[in-house]
């Protein structure tokens, strides 16, 4: 980790800096994906993945939340006095935060009554807080944004395997579709409960934790 | 909107409703420190005491200042500036007059301020609508609810350690799906008493 940073550190702020943004974009995504193999940011994960759709625009949100903090926070890094760049880095990401807060109102009043308080909570999210603060802070914006992107994608992707495989097992449907058959399946409610929620992320943690290799593969519990 | 006694709020935050196994709050602090039954009272002790605290000077601070100046969708940076300060000052407070308690509770103050549990606590009580004298009920009980989760967790881990456990499942995934587990068997509880 340290090494790469280093590397990324004496590539020019332009452009994707060659390999580097490719390298910052598989580290963030797979390699040190920030939910199954940090154990980052859980509360969100587990809270709104009952649904598919609700994983989509929960995982919109941090990449949102991302990139725009990762993107201030290092156009700032110069100038923020190094005490106060804690206060400063959740002020930041509570402002983009309520920038996604106040859209979902605006445009999407039922999706935002549906995750409740767990959009106001990506502020406590350790994932932005800590690119931000790992990253944001040593590494030119451009490469910033890749960051943030990946780490966003790496938090989004997991959460809708999560969010597939509850929806999928725990409702028999996919974005509210009859998939699996009433009259052959019937419904395990307890995925769509909280303990469901918890044996999902278990299993995938422990799934990464297997393959965690050359291909990326997701399976089925 | 409710009209639910403070003391029904209270037993079912603890119980029916946990703030962490059906909420998810809190999540992070409690993987990370559930390894020793000791270690995990502190953290839960503390956070009882800061969670309710934020939530009573939360509720005033948004009925009496957010609300009439119609700054309501700045809540989030209020709050957590808020909780900040607040956990700030505890710890000053508790270093200058109780050097003891300020070694046994110490360290949890600072990651206090990060954890979930205490600015969902405040975000759901805007959400439900309580009264003050409620949240007063709902901070107390949530806060308790998370130390009993968290000292559950802590238990079952330390008895886990003579266990044979896969080796890719070892640590953290094995923990989610023992925190599964108590969060099936504190479903028992429902219909206790129940809150929106």
């Amino acid at each position: 980790m340290a090494d790469k940073q280093l590397a990324c550190m004496t590539c020019s702020p332009r452009g994707l800096c060659g390999g580097k943004g490719l390298l910052t974009l598989k580290d963030g995504a797979w390699t040190n994906n920030p939910l199954a193999i940090q154990i980052l940011g859980i509360c969100s994960a587990l809270a709104v993945t009952n649904r598919l759709e609700n994983s989509l625009v929960m995982g919109a949100a941090l990449i949102f939340v991302c990139v725009g903090s990762n993107l201030l926070v290092s156009l700032l890094r110069k100038r923020t006095p190094h005490r106060i760049r804690m206060i400063a880095e959740v002020a930041i990401i509570a402002t983009f935060v309520i920038l996604f807060d106040q859209f979902l109102k605006a445009f999407y009043w039922d999706m935002s009554k549906q995750l409740g308080p767990y959009v106001g909570l990506i502020i406590t999210n350790c994932i932005v807080m800590g690119r931000a603060e790992a990253f944001a802070l040593q590494n030119p914006p451009v490469l910033s944004i890749v960051d943030g992107v990946a780490n966003g994608l790496g938090y989004a992707v997991v959460l809708a395997i999560i969010g597939f495989f509850r929806e999928l097992l725990g409702a028999g449907e996919i974005f509210g579709y009859e998939v699996l058959s009433g009259q052959w399946y019937t419904p395990n409610q307890l995925m769509i409960l909280a303990p469901g929620a918890f044996f999902a992320l278990g299993i995938v943690i422990g799934i990464f934790n297997t393959v965690k290799g050359p291909e990326p593969e997701e399976k089925k519990q | 909107m409710s009209e639910t006694s403070a003391w029904v709020i209270f037993i079912a935050a603890i119980f029916t409703n946990n703030i962490l196994l059906t909420n998810f709050l809190g999540m992070c602090s409690f993987i990370a420190c559930s390894g020793q039954i000791r270690t995990s009272l502190g953290l839960g002790t503390a956070v009882t005491f800061v969670l309710t605290m934020t939530t009573i000077l939360n509720y005033v601070i948004y009925h009496f200042i957010l609300v009439p100046l119609g700054l309501v969708h700045l809540q989030f940076i209020v709050f957590i500036a808020v909780i900040a300060a607040f956990v700030q000052l505890v710890e000053m407070f508790v270093e200058r007059f109780s050097p003891r308690l300020y070694f046994a509770l110490g360290i949890f103050l600072p990651l206090i301020t990060v954890n979930c549990a205490i600015l969902g606590a405040s975000l759901f009580m805007i959400i439900r609508k309580y009264s003050f004298i409620q949240s007063i009920g709902f901070g107390l009980g949530a806060g308790i609810g998370w130390a009993v989760a968290i000292v559950l967790l802590a238990g079952l881990r330390q008895k886990m350690r003579y266990s044979n456990i896969p080796e890719p499942f070892q640590g953290v995934p094995i923990a989610m799906v023992v925190t599964g587990v108590l969060a099936m068997a504190f479903m028992g509880f429902a219909g206790m008493v129940s809150i929106q």
